[in-house]
């Protein structure tokens, strides 16, 4: 590795533009006569819109027009959709419920979209906002999803009869009976994950302008994948065909999976630009984006683990319901399907799986992907479960583990995932020295004669990056193909410009990516330059979420890059008249082995633009794209350690140690995936120890919609951690690159659950442990 | 926000005049609660008169044991006055605490005690020390100013001046901070002047706000230390319950802060 190249811990190229605040972010683009868009909210959960009056609103100083859901109907821009089928285990398709931009006759959560003001300013337009009359004839409220399928609940869909939107299955679920039937031991446990909200540091904001000379549209936007907008947007919700509509996705302030999705204020931003004639902003304030970001989690699940008398797993069987709130997202179907049950195996050679998934209509905002996407909810329902074995057991649960951990590779799982590498031994030994486990007995001591209660919990997870393969994800109901894309562009001089179809938002992508192409032409990083976001520079691309960019977006590059070597290689040969086959890349030139003859990369590339001696039939330029496809997922795995303290008198809990462990395949720069590693970790304890999403039973009001009561983790709230890699590299992409994005967020809550129910000696808990749950726990353990 | 007009006073007979000249004014002393509240458009009030930079309201003087804040005093002043640190340092780690850096150099003693929200720390802090609230107009006693949540014993624009008390011989503030909005679920304040005459005041618990606890004061008088409130009953009844912290919980906090101010003063 060079001091740019791959594994060189390189300061992010993007972080000058940052951290002087010159970041372009979505509310920073301006277009002349731009307007500004304030939502008129459903205030009601569950409602019927009886009348929408807009006659004092449009008369208000600087309103330029109200519309409402009636009018976009009228113009025929159509429902959001989620583009992921899933079926019922009895053959038939999932019950999609209508999802209108703006409400049509019915609202179904707080915050739903009823009508748009555009005015000259943010300010009047809240004002006219506020003078938008609708009258609506409340309905009766359900947000929990296991009473919502109870009889005489609600109904929300009629499309979705009980609010089911699908019963699905995965595994053989007469082997698993017959297996539990035949046991040793059965651990039982009921599982809750907690809803979250994803809360970016840059709240979603759209920029929609129409341009009526040429019919065309251009939408800036806070997404992850401007290319799927476009898509989406044009094949499904009629806004504007592909060649009319331009997305740019500019820099973008965190994602977590929220920006994946379209949201109805980008359409309705685009719809209203033609409708009024000028371009349209909104931005997203605190509250709208708790009220309406798509949340994520929110599962209720009961497991049962079987093991024989010599302690190995011989099946597992999980009962879930998983909430998708009032409108199924974009991937809401895939998340607690595809993206969860396939993860239940965990780290463990399990002969028989059977997973139920029941997904659910609510009055609640729409739940989707949220950093890690079902793999938390996997990991934490399998973790929990192990370390309670342990403990019914009577074995160490790190014992349990090692007795059930795979070790031949591949291997095939009973829920379709077929790891390809990996070394849990590994981490789990190293997460164990670090967290010096055998020392663990005297600081428990120690803790115990200042009258607290020590605690330490462990957590193997596995986690599935790189969707894929495309053909393998639409036989399973994708609606889109899983596959990236990259052209490397060199200029005349020698400079390079890559076009990426991944976005980055946070992740660093300008430097990494420019230290692969540094890595490979030995060229410095300053002279590359990523380029990502925008539909009319990027060809098609598929966008960054699930820990993809890495193993998936960085491979189409290295794709790219061989057919650009390839013709330089040529060109080199032809100009020093050697062997095609001699030539070699290195410190910035092209040398012919073995001999002290070279070309400079930037003469090499001069050469192809000016054309004047290039071998026979070439054609000039140097460009070149290309598509990657992955043949599997990518699998990274890791152990986790935490040891927390718990204050009995007030259930404070305080993390004395958190080890990380992981396994990530090749890596890039370690600084990023350190960096990468420390948020998700933070996320991680954000859902187990403080963050949780409210909503009031009856009346279905958002609890949570400010900080003031939303808690998020600050800097005092989290240690420092101990963070190491050991790595297998992935065998099934050029990079051996396995992705690090989520795996903090994956793998930290049940390490800390298990801490927590260690030292407090009760194993009935549930997250966010908040120091009320945790002492009431204490007044019942040991 | 809705559209207000700003006003600085540089005189407390200024502000007067334009507290009563405006429509619906309200008083401004830091604004770390009602400018949020405002730009949620829960409030409209049509004028906003600052108090911080009148010159009769700045300043922290301490005469012996006699301490005297004024109201437009900043947390950041208070926490760091070493005059007030010598003779009371529990006020000063109270302040020290409030909100974060930003807060503590906007928001004001007088502002916090106006405004009396339920989970403030300040309260409890003048209730235990026995406080006098000076107004432009009157001194009131803080047994008699915290009338209820968000209410005080302030008439139609009166201004706090100063706050004045003796500093114990000991005190201490001990505060559970609500995970998310850091401030008080419980708090307690304990002060004790000499052997008979101690006082308990509890913020973030009580569902009337601030107030003193009998039993614990009673407990403590007889006994100054923090085994004498293990046997005090603590009754929920009469306190909060919300998403954070049920009642019979914060009826557990104000017993555990209780002893732990006890053990620290």
């Amino acid at each position: 590795m060079g001091v740019e190249g791959i594994g060189a811990p390189v300061a992010r190229k993007e972080d000058r533009r940052f951290l002087t605040g010159k970041g372009r972010y979505t509310d920073d683009m301006t277009a002349p006569g731009m307007k500004y868009a304030v939502f008129v909210r459903s205030p009601h959960a569950h409602a019927r819109i009886e009348r929408i009056d807009v006659t004092e609103a449009k008369t208000m100083p600087g309103v330029i027009d109200v519309l409402d859901g009636e009018q976009l109907l009228a113009d025929g821009i159509g429902n959001l959709i989620c583009g992921w089928m899933i079926h019922s285990k009895d053959g038939s398709p999932m019950r999609m419920g209508v999802w209108r931009p703006l409400a049509d006759k019915t609202v179904r959560y707080v915050g739903d979209a009823v009508a748009v003001v555009v005015a000259d300013s943010v300010a009047e337009a809240r004002d006219a906002a506020e003078a938008v009359i609708v009258d609506y004839d409340p309905l009766p409220v359900v947000t929990d999803p296991v009473q919502a399928l109870r009889d005489g609940q609600p109904q929300i869909h009629s499309e979705a009869p009980g609010n089911l939107i699908f019963d699905w299955e995965i595994g053989d679920a007469a082997a698993v009976d017959r297996a539990i039937a035949g046991a040793a031991h059965v651990t039982e446990l009921k599982v809750l994950n907690n809803r979250l909200s994803p809360n970016p540091m840059e709240p979603r904001a759209t920029l929609g302008i129409y341009d009526p000379g040429d019919d065309h549209y251009t939408c800036y936007t806070t997404s992850q994948n401007p290319h799927v907008a476009r898509l989406v947007m044009s094949a499904f919700y009629n806004v504007a065909p592909e060649n009319k509509l331009r997305v740019i996705a500019p820099d973008v302030g965190g994602g977590f999976g929220s920006k994946i999705y379209i949201y109805p204020e980008e359409i309705v931003c685009l719809w209203a630009s033609k409708r009024t004639g000028v371009p349209v902003k909104w931005t997203s304030d605190r509250t709208e984006a708790f009220l309406t970001d798509a949340h994520g989690r929110d599962h209720v699940s009961t497991v049962q683990m079987a093991f024989d008398a010599n302690h190995r797993i011989t099946a597992l069987k999980v009962d879930t319901i998983s909430n998708l709130g009032a409108y199924m997202s974009l991937f809401s179907s895939a998340v607690p399907t595809y993206l969860y049950a396939t993860l239940l195996s965990g780290q463990y050679d399990i002969p028989a799986i059977h997973a139920n998934v029941r997904t659910v209509y609510t009055n609640t905002a729409p739940v989707d992907a949220y950093r890690g996407a079902g793999r938390p909810e996997a990991t934490y329902l399998l973790e929990r479960t192990m370390e309670t074995a342990a403990r019914e057991l009577g074995i160490s649960p790190a014992e349990l583990r090692r007795i059930n951990f795979i070790r031949s590779f591949p291997h095939q799982t009973p829920v379709i995932m077929n790891y390809d590498a990996g070394d849990y031994d590994a981490s789990l030994n190293a997460a164990m020295a670090a967290a010096d486990v055998d020392g663990f007995a005297a600081r428990r001591a120690e803790s115990e004669r200042r009258g607290m209660r020590r605690g330490i919990g462990m957590s193997c997870y596995i986690e599935a990056c790189g969707i894929a393969p495309s053909a393998a994800v639409g036989s399973l109901g994708a609606g889109v193909g899983l596959w990236e894309s990259a052209e490397v562009r060199v200029n005349a001089v020698g400079t390079i410009e890559v076009m990426t179809g991944s976005h980055s938002h946070g992740q660093g992508h300008e430097t990494t990516f420019a230290q692969l192409v540094a890595d490979r032409l030995g060229v410095p990083i300053d002279s590359i330059n990523i380029v990502h976001g925008d539909t009319d520079k990027v060809q098609m691309g598929m966008g960054t979420y699930g820990s993809r960019s890495g193993a998936v977006g960085m491979s189409a590059i290295v794709k790219a890059l061989d057919k650009v070597e390839a013709k330089a290689k040529k060109i080199a040969a032809h100009i020093m008249e050697a062997d095609e086959s001699d030539i070699v890349v290195e410190d910035g030139a092209l040398k012919v082995a073995g001999t002290d003859k070279l070309v400079p990369w930037s003469q090499v590339a001069l050469a192809a633009y000016t054309a004047h001696n290039l071998p026979a039939g070439m054609e000039p330029g140097l460009k070149e794209g290309a598509f990657y496809d992955p043949a599997n997922f990518t699998f990274p795995a890791g152990c986790y350690i935490c040891e927390v303290e718990v204050d009995p008198e007030t259930g404070k809990t305080t993390i004395a140690q958190f080890v990380a462990a992981d396994d990530f395949g090749n890596i890039i720069n370690p600084m990023i995936v350190e960096g990468q590693v420390h948020g998700g970790i933070a996320q991680g304890i954000g859902q187990a120890l403080l963050e949780g999403v409210h909503y009031d039973p009856d009346s279905g009001q958002l609890l949570t919609a400010s900080y003031m009561d939303y808690a998020m983790p600050r800097a005092d709230d989290l240690p420092s951690f101990k963070v190491s890699t050991s790595n297998t590299p992935c065998p099934n992409n050029p990079l051996g690159i396995k992705g690090c994005g989520e795996a903090g967020a994956i793998g930290s809550p049940p390490a800390l659950i298990n801490a927590i129910t260690d030292a407090i000696g009760n194993n009935a808990l549930t997250m966010p442990a908040t120091p009320e749950k945790v002492w009431a726990a204490v007044q019942t353990g040991h | 926000m809705y559209e207000t007009n700003y006003h600085r006073a540089s005189s407390i007979d200024e502000a007067l005049k334009l507290m009563g000249s405006s429509a619906e004014g309200k008083y401004l002393s830091g604004g770390m609660t009602l400018i949020p509240t405002m730009k949620q458009r829960l409030a409209a009030p049509s004028d906003l008169i600052d108090l911080r930079h009148i010159a009769e309201m700045k300043g922290i003087a301490v005469d012996g044991r006699t301490v005297t804040i004024g109201a437009a005093s900043t947390h950041e002043e208070v926490a760091t006055s070493d005059r007030v640190k010598a003779v009371c340092p529990a006020l000063c780690a109270l302040a020290s605490h409030i909100g974060d850096p930003h807060v503590r150099h906007m928001g004001t003693v007088g502002g916090s005690v106006a405004n009396n929200d339920p989970a403030a720390d300040y309260p409890a802090a003048i209730l235990a020390l026995d406080a006098m609230v000076v107004t432009d107009r009157r001194e009131i006693k803080a047994g008699d100013f915290f009338t209820g949540l968000f209410e005080t014993a302030l008439s139609d624009g009166e201004i706090i001046i100063a706050i004045r008390f003796e500093a114990p011989e000991r005190a201490s503030y001990q505060k559970f901070a609500n995970p998310a909005s850091r401030y008080a679920m419980t708090g307690v304040f304990v002060a004790r002047r000499d052997a008979g005459d101690v006082r308990v005041a509890v913020t973030g618990a009580g569902s009337n706000g601030v107030f003193r606890h009998a039993g614990l004061e009673s407990a403590l008088a007889g006994n100054w230390s923090p085994d004498a409130v293990t046997n005090v009953m603590v009754d929920p009844s009469d306190l909060l319950s919300d998403l954070h912290a049920t009642a019979p919980y914060r009826a557990n906090l104000i017993k555990v802060m209780a002893r732990r101010a006890v053990a620290a003063a």
